[in-house]
């Protein structure tokens, strides 16, 4: 290290300057391009705080002339925009999701990755099969499926399909790989089975995966859109995003309610994005390249 | 492990014990992932093979009429190429932009967290309300749209950016929403990837005289990055492929869906759940699908030797 800073004494002064102009041009550039990435939440708010007139105004102004607070009651007093029911839907389907997900996912990651079965390959390389088939162009025969168990237009043609997550299944098995083999051995010289030692030994220490694959699973959740499209059909199984869509592409819209209603269908998500931001991350750095 | 001693008296029921605790743990995943994932591909095959009008348990079987009839179809047809358009214009793009936000970000002394959150933030929201900004607030046709009245600033007309095929100005609506929304993700993956880069290369580098800035990343940061490089490819492009939240929520209007700019899973959705409900022409056209999918990522997985390197 030491060395380094001898090495570029000599010529300091020219360098510095190069180097110092960059990070410069580098900030500002990082800078502006933060605000146009900023700029669509921006949006959403300001529209949501303007009267209709404003929104569709030529006269393009930053603010509102005063934050209009009664769109917000106007949106979920207007009998035609089921918009409560249906983010009452979204909330019950992504915690539903997130849960099951979690429960039936770390449970076959942990008894692929730690039981010795004879047939334990064979059952991974069918669950890894099934990664390679998009889940998108599945909708078709899944809606098949489901529509011939009579369950579109219900919560659990909503849900139940979806809990069977290859991906969080592999991301599980590859960190209970990894998991310290000591601490089961201790549990189970201390004479308990598979089971107790997943509950109590396992999982308390495995927070921060549960944390990671929660929060994509539960953002994917929140935001899908194709699904619920196809199975939820009747107003009253509608999501937060099939609303916004139906009402988006109606004849007759309210501008300044559908941006509130955008806006409160991306609060939940934000607060769990920033809460949790630093989980998201390292699963989307472990679920993407590593393995 | 446990006494040795019960492991040599019983090693039958240790392994039925196993077998048992093994299912109990991976059994309900299984069989669920069997019936959700396997059945429905299996039936969409069976399908496929049938005149399927507005019923799941059809009687008319067809052979590959089903398939010859989507192969056929000018709008199938039309709809990979839309596909491969999007393609061509997201996947270099996106790979660009999120490369050099997380070489911009990784670098930086001070205010890095808040970068890096700003660019990752739009990834938690979701294509439906994003498109309707984009529709609605920033591409409105109309004057009082976000870009027109930008453009009105340098004394521009109002461009109809989502109603006009010719010049096809939806293009730039479509491949910016998704740009904004998955830039940030794949600059955490190159952030990871830059994270990895052994600094003793950046040190050799320096001795043999390399300056820092261009010479530095081509000889040394973008080789380095290769594996993460061919994984964000593969994922940009089975990504585009499965297009289909803000084509339709930016095109479709209470008119319905124009006949342009249909990607594939657009075109499959209304053959399927349309005013048809053709679930055999629908199954072909998924069967098609993920065969071109599977096509595409093996042939890529090999071109570029994902898999082997990470074996």
């Amino acid at each position: 290290m030491p060395a380094k800073t001898e090495r570029t004494a000599p010529v300091r002064t020219a360098d510095d300057a190069l180097v110092r102009a960059g990070r410069a041009l580098r900030l500002v550039l990082l800078i502006a391009l933060a605000a146009l990435f900023l700029i669509p939440f921006y949006l959403l708010v300001r529209n949501g705080l303007a009267s209709e007139e404003e929104i569709t105004s030529a006269g393009w102004t930053f603010f509102p002339s005063r934050p209009h607070w009664s769109n917000v009651r106007e949106l979920f007093a207007d009998p035609d925009v089921p918009m409560a029911h249906a983010l009452l839907n979204s909330s019950l389907i992504a915690v539903a999701t997130t849960a099951g997900t979690l429960l039936l996912a770390s449970l076959a990651g942990y008894g692929l990755a730690r039981i010795p079965y004879r047939h334990a390959n064979a059952v991974f390389y069918a669950v890894l099969g099934t990664l390679m088939v998009p889940a998108a162009v599945t909708f078709v025969p899944s809606f098949v499926l489901v529509s011939s168990l009579g369950w579109v237009s219900t919560l659990r043609g909503l849900i139940v399909p979806t809990l069977f997550s290859a991906f969080a299944c592999f991301v599980f098995r590859q960190y209970f790989l990894g998991f310290p083999r000591e601490l089961e051995d201790a549990a189970q010289v201390d004479g308990l089975g598979y089971w107790r030692t997943y509950w109590r030994v396992v999982v308390p220490n495995s927070r921060p995966v549960f944390a990671a694959v929660g929060t994509i699973v539960f953002i994917g959740a929140w935001n899908s859109f194709l699904w619920p499209l196809v199975i939820g059909q009747g107003r009253s199984s509608w999501t937060a995003q099939v609303a916004l869509s139906t009402f988006t592409t109606a004849q007759t819209i309210n501008l300044h309610e559908l941006f509130v209603a955008a806006t409160a269908s991306i609060i939940p998500l934000l607060l769990v994005f920033l809460l949790l931001q630093r989980y998201i991350v390292a699963g989307v750095e472990r679920s993407g390249i590593d393995d | 492990m446990s006494a040795p001693g019960s492991t040599r008296r019983r090693p039958r029921g240790r392994e039925r014990n196993r077998a048992l605790w093994f299912w109990t743990f991976v059994g309900p995943f299984v069989a669920g992932l069997a019936l959700f994932t396997y059945v429905p591909l299996a039936w969409s095959v069976y399908l496929s093979l049938f005149d399927a009008h507005n019923t799941v348990s059809p009687t008319d079987f067809v052979g590959l009429d089903n398939y010859t009839a989507m192969l056929g179809d000018p709008a199938f047809r039309s709809s990979l190429v839309t596909f491969a358009v999007f393609t061509a214009f997201i996947v270099p793009a996106t790979y660009a932009l999120s490369l050099g936000l997380a070489l911009a970000v990784n670098r930086l002394r001070f205010a890095q967290a808040f970068f890096r959150s700003v660019f990752f933030l739009p990834s938690a929201c979701s294509y439906v309300v994003a498109a309707m900004v984009w529709k609605l607030s920033v591409f409105n046709g109309v004057r009082f749209g976000l870009a027109n009245t930008v453009l009105g600033w340098f004394g521009a007309e109002p461009v109809a950016w989502l109603a006009s095929t010719d010049p096809p100005w939806y293009w730039l609506v479509i491949v910016t929403v998704r740009l904004w929304l998955q830039a940030g993700f794949y600059m955490v993956l190159f952030l990871a990837g830059l994270q990895r880069v052994p600094v003793r290369l950046y040190e050799a580098a320096a001795l043999d005289g390399a300056r820092p800035g261009w010479q530095t990343f081509r000889h040394i940061t973008f080789p380095a990055l290769r594996a993460t490089s061919v994984a964000v490819v593969l994922l940009l492009v089975v990504g585009a492929f499965q297009a289909f939240d803000e084509f339709y929520n930016l095109l479709s209007d209470s008119r319905g869906y124009p006949p342009y700019a249909r990607p594939p899973l657009v075109y499959l959705y209304y053959t399927a759940l349309g005013q048809g409900q053709d679930l055999g022409l629908g199954s072909a056209g998924a069967v098609i699908l993920a065969l071109i999918i599977a096509v595409v990522t093996v042939v890529q997985s090999r071109v570029s030797g994902l898999g082997r390197k990470e074996e």
